[in-house]
């Protein structure tokens, strides 16, 4: 059952990277940039995506998914353009994510004000 | 016990770091503003005025900083039975870069100002100026004041407000607030015992190396560790002199590395240490893990219940030493530790 | 680093300044209570998992719009960088931060509340200077360090596929 994968692939990547959040003390910008980072060099190897194939959206949607999201843009704008793809690729395949996070987040400065915490 | 050669010969001077007072300074009032979850600690009804709005009409948190400062300046005054004008001076800071809250807060207040930074330890820094001042017979009355703003202090040195973070345990909760004090030369009418500023401990920087700003109890710890040490040796006296000895911020976890760090000097305030940064919020209920810190933490308390004590006679004398982390966001970042100062003042009731 | 515990003695003791210092920071480390790292990765587990489970419902329901996988899965981003935003903007993103951890960093909608926190704090200070210079203030490494990465990861990909 896909949706059964999801939770546990997504949970147990989810559940690792806290281990890294507590034992060290890596502020989470840093710990944001390991997990892409991660994702691109394992997609590069040929790992995350055949696993993201059978995992779904469990290996998808978490940052790594973005890094893999990332490294296969440049591959394919390789395969297609030759050295230019590595200039194309990243930003091509990642566009849907940044746009969306910088519009929408753009449109919610409009609407909303930060919450004082209690 | 050592003796000063030198500052026997200068009697206001007290062993290394440490100032007796020949015209102690009397705290004639005292106020502290602070926000809606302070309001709601175990404190709360001990302090003037609760907003229970944190922007206090105000747009920006920095405005809102500047306003609690603002009431807290006037509500002292009021107390005092003063106007602005009989105020010579105001000393006050607080956490914000180029102290933009102090400045704008007291700007309409008309009174001559002199702005300082000592992070959380800015109280204690406060009124050992405010206190020489006056002693020194530069000014008959002086306010000392200071803020602090969870919102401003978050997004200086965190993540904006809306940033879904995990708080360590060992993080902290900025107090939302400003307390001031009013010293005069003169003894005032308020009810309860006068309340004497009776000496002061100028705090040096100690930097044990901690590079963690989640945990800033464990970096000011050997700064008030080293004040309270020069201090007991500057005065000749022993921890069980005070009724308490309060730090401003060292949180659960600090005032533990604290105690253990005096017993290596042979110095035991078990007994008698408070922290404030701990008495400010229930740390169960309100969810506030180390405790409470920023300036307004220890101004506040000091403001409100301390001086409370002194006046109605439940304690004789205390020894106040809020302390500072002096890092930037700029330092921390470029991988600097962060260096801690603890200032003392003996505050005693007649 | 050995694993004896440090005394408080041995720090007070030690007069090398550095090493007084590394002395300090372990025995801090031995006093400051850590949060509970089991509690925090079932809270991690349990809220990235149905974040995921979520996106997978979306990227299905997309593909059975009519969408071929990979446009499918462009909505389910859009979707939940969407969803992620106003829930920060109604204040409950962060509130689930709190339980969730890693739960809420990790997956894309952690990026999307990065982003989003700065641009509605610093719309105070102006939309050139204050939420144009600061939305990138938490994500921008993500951008900067992933493009980076894939940019050498497809040169060498590119070097190994044409020139040897």
């Amino acid at each position: 059952m896909e949706y059964v994968k999801a939770f546990l692939i997504g949970g147990a990547i989810c559940a690792l990277t806290q281990i890294l959040l507590d034992t060290t003390k890596l502020m989470p910008g840093r710990v944001m940039v390991i997990l892409v980072c991660t994702g691109a060099v394992l997609s590069a190897l040929g790992i995350y995506e055949p696993f993201a194939e059978w995992a779904g959206a469990g290996a998808g949607v978490p940052l790594t998914g973005f890094g893999n999201t990332l490294f296969k843009g440049v591959k394919e704008a390789v395969d297609k353009e030759g050295l230019l793809g590595i200039f194309k690729g990243g930003f091509t395949s990642s566009a849907v994510g940044i746009s969306a996070a910088l519009i929408f987040s753009y449109i919610a400065s409009w609407i909303f004000n930060p919450k004082m915490k209690s | 016990m050592p003796e000063n050669n030198q500052a026997s010969n200068k009697p206001k001077m007290m062993g290394s770091q440490s100032i007796v007072f020949h015209n102690p300074p009397y705290i004639i009032a005292a106020s502290s503003v602070t926000g809606k979850k302070e309001g709601e600690g175990p404190l709360g009804h001990f302090f003037d005025l609760v907003q229970e709005d944190p922007l206090i009409g105000k747009d920006t948190w920095e405005e809102a900083e500047s306003e609690f400062m603002k009431l807290a300046a006037q509500i002292a005054i009021q107390k005092a039975g003063l106007t602005n004008k009989d105020i010579r001076y105001m000393v006050a800071g607080d956490l914000l870069g180029q102290l933009i809250a102090s400045s704008f807060g007291v700007a309409e207040l008309g009174i001559p100002y002199f702005g300082l930074f000592g992070a959380c330890s800015t109280m204690g820094e406060a009124i050992s100026i405010a206190s020489i001042i006056i002693d020194g017979g530069f000014a008959d009355k002086v306010l000392a004041a200071t803020s602090s703003h969870f919102a401003g202090a978050e997004k200086q040195f965190r993540f904006p407000l809306d940033y879904g973070n995990q708080r360590p345990y060992s993080a902290s909760w900025t107090v939302t607030g400003s307390g001031a004090v009013i010293l005069s030369d003169q003894k005032g009418n308020n009810k309860g015992r006068a309340i004497r500023v009776k000496g002061v401990t100028t705090g040096k920087i100690v930097d044990y190396g901690i590079k963690d700003p989640m945990n800033m109890g464990a970096a000011m710890a050997p700064a008030a560790c080293d004040t309270i040490k020069s201090h007991l040796e500057d005065f000749n006296v022993k921890p069980d002199h005070y009724d308490r000895i309060i730090t401003g911020d060292l949180g659960y976890v600090g005032s533990a590395i604290l105690i253990d760090l005096l017993k290596e000097h042979n110095i035991d305030i078990s007994n008698n240490h408070m922290d404030c940064g701990k008495e400010i919020f229930d740390q169960e209920s309100q969810d506030t893990h180390a405790g409470g810190s920023g300036c307004a933490c220890s101004a506040v308390t000091f403001a409100s219940y301390v001086l409370k004590q002194l006046e109605e006679g439940a304690w004789k004398r205390v020894l106040f030493l809020p302390t500072g982390s002096l890092h930037s966001k700029v330092s921390y970042n470029e991988g600097n530790t962060m260096p801690g100062i603890a200032h003392a003042v003996v505050v005693e009731a007649e | 680093m050995s694993k004896r515990n440090v005394n408080v003695s041995q720090v007070i003791q030690e007069k090398d300044t550095k090493k007084r210092n590394q002395m300090y920071n372990k025995y801090v480390d031995q006093m400051t209570p850590k949060n509970s790292l089991p509690k925090n990765m079932v809270g991690a587990f349990l809220v990235g998992g149905i974040i995921c489970t979520i996106g997978q419902f979306f990227t299905n329901y997309y593909m059975t719009l009519g969408a071929d996988k990979e446009t499918a899965k462009a909505y389910n981003t859009i979707t939940l960088v969407f969803l992620s935003i106003l829930l920060t903007g109604i204040g409950i993103y962060q509130k689930l931060a709190k339980f969730g951890g890693a739960g809420t960093l990790v997956p894309i909608t952690g990026f999307a509340n990065s982003v989003a926190a700065p641009a509605v704090e610093y719309k105070k200070e102006g939309q050139v200077f204050g939420i144009g210079v600061n939305i990138f203030t938490i994500a921008g490494p993500v951008i900067l360090y992933g493009i980076f990465s894939s940019w050498v990861l497809g040169l060498i990909y590119y070097i190994f596929k044409y020139l040897i």
